[in-house]
């Protein structure tokens, strides 16, 4: 089995049957992290490269503890996006690790579209691992594979995302992902951070969370990321907290057994109170470890042995 | 004297409402006389005669808004490079604008590029000379003397006169020059960082996006601070509807506005973006009902003319993230053929189209040029409207190859330009 593809670029490009084989592979693969012995050996051999513009634990970490327990070689590439005459450019930087052949380059980004200036460079495969604000599809793969473990479906489910959708790729990726496979997806913030004509991705638009939390099976919440709220889209984070974070108490509003997610790293107290975070709506660190699992399987499903056809 | 004598083309004139077969005669590098090409009318010894059977034969294009990038910049464009790719196009006279390296603010620059251009350029370059010193939107330049070194207008294009004070003083001044000011409109509060149109395509790229009213606001602005100070101004590269229908309201109440559109504005939309950073130009490629309204706005004469906007740039600015990637396309040399496709859907006449391209933008600017009658400077252009020919960078007599028309197949090419009578270029 093989994805018909060489690079995993944006979850708008995937069809449905693309979506369901990586995910019903996620859930074979998800099996060999819980064994005592976490490696196979099937991509042994493979070169992976991890090159990140942007600050990242958890997606960096998924990807290099998902090609080490696949055999794979895996470097790690912390690099700052340098302006243009000064430094190395990004098209350098890719053409020069490409000369040392990967198999894959699984890439991060603050600039939107880089995943795919470096697919059509570059003859290696690319991973898109968060683009700006276009898209971040592992994200989205192991949230949807999350909601689908837990709620045995995705079909006709409510999906709530509550947050930042302007700047948010999570969120994009969610809405393109979620609405292929048939759930209804519903984004909420302050109108400053719900992008124009987002409606146009096949979701609604919520302005208050109470009124839009009573019948969401799925809430994720979104990080209120500071470091890119330079605009004032909202007054201040006490504020924010207070109309759009989720508390034990709003929650009550919501389905007893409601799904909380949130991609990480959580601002506790802003977006979601500490009792929400730890309690047991939450699903926060199971999306953690799934995160491995579709990792994993999107390299075999990219860099597997083709031979197995 | 050089006589030379173009035989028997379509002569489309709109300066004098011409369209018909004739025979133009020029001498000392001015036409001498037009005659209907029925008359077969002689010639003496010594003339230099082209046959012009089943061509077009129209004024010279005259292009109110070129980067020659020269001085500073003479990796994108210089003023040799940049003329030679305007003969190519059909223009034989460019207005460069200021936002070289160091601006063009004083009278040592626009003397500079003045000789440059008289020494090194195929066609007639008229400088424009800034708003600002250094562009900066501060202090006044020294416009009276910008005017004595050649300047035909005044423009801090690229960047907006944010402080509306200092714009007000401007027009006012210019006006005491007859020097025209040409308004680049762009709220740069409004815009931020943005990158591309505001809109569905923004949000589905993840790309930030500048609204239309970050150009309508400060048409808006230019058009109030016109009636206050009973000035004129020239707005350019208009992009959106409702800087469109703010110019037509303005002109009903008859101030004192012109304005100019680009071919890429007139043929593209934002949805061809993607994230290649050819289609990344300020402004941004708009939507269809944009771009509907802007070819509606030239038919009715609330837009004057089309400008090019042609704005060279290396690799170096392009060859990276979208987001990171200069503003600007390179436009001399595949203007006309682009927009002959408009005259093919039947959208514009072609005379309406040469009106555009030269003695509308010539009339605009109080040039003596874009006109073959009689004594006029013998620029004139020779048309195949027939002749397919495919845009490939490589060929660019420009240094820029960042065209968003890469691979269009085209319909309609000048084959033959002359400056003064003088054939200064020729295809094949």
């Amino acid at each position: 089995m093989r994805l018909k593809r060489k690079d995993i670029l944006a979850i708008e490009e995937l069809d449905r049957d693309e979506l369901e084989m990586i995910l019903s592979s996620a859930q074979s693969f998800k099996e060999v992290s819980e064994r005592d012995i976490k490696k196979v050996p099937t991509l042994r051999g493979r070169t992976i490269i991890n090159l990140f513009y942007e600050p990242s634990t958890r997606t960096r970490t998924a990807f290099e503890i998902a090609g080490k327990r696949m055999s794979a070689d895996v470097i790690n590439i912390s690099a700052s996006v340098s302006s243009v005459k000064k430094g190395e450019t990004l098209k350098d930087t890719a053409k020069n690790l490409e000369a040392m052949r990967p198999d894959c380059i699984v890439v991060r980004h603050c600039s939107a579209g880089t995943a795919h200036m470096l697919a059509g460079l570059l003859s290696c495969s690319v991973i898109n691992a968060g683009d700006g604000a276009h898209e971040h599809p592992t994200q989205a793969l192991l949230d949807i594979f999350t909601i689908r473990e837990r709620l045995g479906r995705v079909e006709g489910l409510k999906v709530l995302i509550v947050g930042d959708i302007l700047h948010s790729r999570v969120a994009r990726s969610n809405i393109w992902g979620l609405r292929n496979l048939g759930a209804e997806v519903t984004v909420c913030g302050p109108p400053t951070m719900i992008p124009p004509h987002i409606e146009r991705l096949g979701c609604s638009v919520a302005y208050h969370v109470d009124d839009a939390i009573a019948d969401a099976d799925v809430i994720m919440m979104l990080r209120i990321q500071l470091e890119r709220q330079r605009a004032t889209l909202f007054p201040s984070l006490r504020e924010y907290a207070r109309c759009w974070g989720l508390s034990a108490e709003r929650l009550k509003k919501a389905k007893k057994d409601v799904l909380i997610m949130h991609p990480g790293p959580v601002n506790r107290g802003v977006e979601l109170s500490p009792e929400v975070v730890d309690g047991p709506w939450s699903v926060i660190l199971e999306q953690v470890t799934n995160g491995v699992a579709v990792r994993m399987a999107l390299f075999y499903l990219l860099l597997g042995d083709i031979k197995e056809d | 004297m050089e006589r030379v004598a173009l035989r028997g083309g379509r002569v489309v004139d709109p300066s004098q409402d011409v369209d018909d077969l004739y025979d133009i005669f020029i001498m000392g590098g001015r036409i001498a006389s037009i005659k209907p090409s029925e008359e077969k009318a002689p010639v003496g010894e010594g003339w230099l005669e082209y046959d012009c059977k089943g061509l077009v034969v129209a004024p010279g294009f005259v292009d109110l808004h070129t980067h020659l990038r020269e001085p500073g910049e003479e990796y994108k464009e210089t003023i040799r490079t940049g003329t030679l790719a305007a003969a190519t196009g059909g223009f034989t006279t460019i207005l460069c604008m200021a936002n070289t390296t160091p601006p063009n603010d004083c009278e040592a620059l626009t003397r500079l590029i003045k000789k440059k251009a008289a020494e090194e350029g195929t066609v007639k370059v008229h400088p424009v000379g800034a708003v600002t010193r250094g562009l900066l939107g501060r202090e006044l330049t020294d416009m009276a003397e910008l005017k004595e070194a050649g300047c035909v207008a005044v423009s801090d294009d690229g960047r907006a006169v944010m402080n509306t004070s200092v714009m007000r003083r401007a027009l006012e001044y210019a006006k005491g020059l007859e020097l025209t000011l040409i308004s680049h409109c762009e709220d740069l509060h409004l815009k931020e960082d943005g990158v591309m149109n505001e809109g569905f395509e923004a949000t589905r790229l993840g790309l930030k996006g500048i609204p239309a009213q970050a150009e309508s606001i400060m048409i808006a602005r230019e058009i109030e601070l016109c009636e206050l100070t009973c000035s004129r101004v020239h707005i350019a590269h208009v992009s959106t509807r409702r800087g469109v229908q703010l110019i037509r309201d303005a002109k009903r109440r008859g101030v004192n506005i012109t304005a100019e559109v680009t071919p890429h504005h007139l043929l593209l939309t934002d949805t061809q973006v993607g994230y290649d950073t050819d289609f990344k130009m300020n402004p941004p490629l708009r939507s269809r009902e944009d771009v509907e309204a802007l070819r509606e706005a030239l038919k009715d004469g609330t837009i004057d003319c089309i400008a090019t906007d042609h704005a060279p740039h290396s690799s170096i600015e392009k060859d990276v993230e979208f987001d990171m990637a200069k503003d600007g396309v390179v436009g001399l040399e595949t203007a006309f053929g682009v927009l002959m496709r408009l005259v093919h859907q039947g959208v514009f006449t072609l005379k309406e189209l040469v009106g555009f391209l030269s003695t509308q933008p010539a009339g605009v600017m109080g040039l003596k040029c874009g006109s073959l009658s009689v004594g006029s400077p013998a620029d004139i252009v020779v048309i195949d409207t027939e002749r397919e020919w495919t845009v490939e960078p490589e060929a660019f007599r420009s240094l820029g190859r960042n065209t968003p028309f890469k691979g269009w197949t085209l319909k309609g090419k000048v084959v033959k330009t002359l400056v003064d009578g003088r054939v200064v270029h020729e295809e094949e």
